[in-house]
């Protein structure tokens, strides 16, 4: 029972943390792009417009739900929910402490679940998220929703297969592909890290989850000036909100996961740093990829159609296979 | 708690009824929360202000298709790497050849859909 009341304390926790996040990494994103864009951003709600996000929330609570006449309503409807849903599943499977933890005399794990093909389940997860986008673009019966999904879907399965093959020099390192194992194998200080060796897989792995994350330069599926907003043109009201939500959800789980793969996870750079609590160099690090995401965003053009399946296809599938095939022999030599 | 294999589907449920939750309050608060008026023209599909052409369901390009049939075999051959690359130490030389020779007829294949332009979008 002990274990239980810990499991739901754990879980509301992480919870919090990571959906927390997402008011203020909306309200960063807001305030960064409007300084490299050299203007001042969101300045009125709040202290320098840090209440933004809160406001913005209000007025999406407050509009009205609208379900287009010929739309498909059951799956318009739950499609929303087909995109959030998958991102706490994975939250899940990322440890932010040591296993078994003293704390007020109990011995806790410090992750709320130990999942042994814990890889395989957030690849899985990943996909899902590729019906909840073909699912809105097809319910929703307009062209323009329908050309957003399926160039979203189409490029969500290209750079998945790039994305889960950049991980296997990863596996072939960690021998393992439970998330935990994972942190555990690059114990140390932050030469045992594995983005070390597998700097491929990770700069792979990084381009792939933008694409996944549908996020300038990939975001062809939302490209406002020739789609209106491609899966999202019919969704209203809180509805929008929660694909809005469910993405930066998304950004902040992926992110997590990266630090997690590649950064050691909850682990400090250095041994002697070890005395603050690895919650905090987990968020530190969850951070600092979001901050990239945004820096990339900000930065670069979008890439044309193309361009984009180009790079997917004939650059990061070759590429990935000739990772993992140098690691794999690498390691058989040793 | 209980076992392991019953744990992770406690764990991991717990964290789907978290996320569902969460997406069903914040719905429900809205209903409560947002007007409702109807209107004949709000249930128009949105085609920047001009009438709607008729239905989306249209014919749309075979690549699509294509890029969906590739993505099912190089995904299935990506979780066949899995539980040999976490087995690969244990495996010695066979297994490694073994897999490279997998590769090897995968590799064939990609360069036959790439000489007859699944890749090329024009």
């Amino acid at each position: 029972m002990t274990d239980f009341i810990f499991l739901l304390i754990k879980a509301i926790l992480w919870v919090a943390v990571g959906v927390g996040m997402v008011p203020f990494i909306i309200y960063f994103e807001r305030k960064f792009a409007g300084f490299f864009q050299s203007r001042m951003g969101p300045t009125y709600a709040g202290p320098w417009g840090v209440l933004q996000s809160f406001g913005d929330m209000a007025k999406l609570l407050s509009k009205e739900d609208l379900i287009p006449d010929w739309a498909d309503k059951p799956v318009f409807r739950l499609a929303p929910y087909i995109l959030f849903v998958p991102a706490f599943i994975v939250m899940a499977l990322i440890p932010f402490g040591p296993m078994g933890v003293e704390i007020f005399g109990y011995t806790v794990d410090l992750v709320i679940a130990d999942f042994d093909a814990g890889v395989l389940l957030f690849l899985a997860l990943g996909t899902v998220a590729v019906y909840g986008i073909v699912f809105a673009g097809w319910a929703s019966n307009n062209h323009w929703s329908l050309l957003g999904s399926l160039r979203s879907g189409a490029q969500m399965v290209s750079y998945e297969i790039s994305m889960g093959l950049a991980l296997v020099g990863l596996i072939i390192l960690s021998g393992s592909l439970s998330f935990v194992d994972i942190v555990d194998g690059q114990a140390g200080n932050f030469w045992n890290w594995y983005f070390i060796p597998q700097i491929v897989g990770f700069v792979i792995f990084y381009v792939a989850s933008i694409a996944e994350l549908n996020r300038a330069p990939f975001d062809l599926a939302e490209a406002e000036q020739e789609l209106v907003a491609g899966h999202m043109t019919e969704y209203t009201g809180m509805r929008w909100g929660l694909f809005m939500f469910g993405e930066y959800v998304n950004m902040v789980v992926v992110s997590a996961v990266m630090a997690t793969l590649f950064f050691g996870g909850w682990r400090a750079p250095f041994e002697a740093l070890d005395f603050i609590p690895g919650f905090i160099w987990l968020v530190g690090k969850v951070l600092f990829f979001v901050f990239m995401y945004m820096w990339i965003r900000w930065t670069l053009p979008r890439y044309r159609y193309n361009q984009l399946m180009d790079i997917g296809w004939k650059i990061f599938l070759p590429l990935a296979i000739a990772n993992l095939a140098v690691t794999a022999l690498i390691v058989s030599v040793n | 708690m209980i076992n392991p294999s019953v744990d992770i589907v406690i764990q991991l449920g717990l964290m789907f009824a978290i996320g569902t939750i969460l997406a069903v309050a914040l719905m429900t608060v809205a209903r409560f929360l947002a007007p409702t008026s109807k209107n004949p023209n709000k249930g128009l599909p949105y085609e920047c202000g001009v009438l709607p052409e008729g239905d989306a369901r249209l014919p749309y390009n075979v690549h699509f298709y294509l890029i969906a049939v590739l993505f099912v075999l190089f995904d299935l051959e990506a979780v066949f790497m899995y539980p040999w690359a976490v087995s690969l130490s244990g495996l010695g030389w066979l297994g490694l050849i073994e897999m490279f020779l997998f590769i090897f007829i995968l590799l064939v294949g990609y360069f036959y859909a790439w000489k007859k332009g699944v890749f090329e979008w024009e």
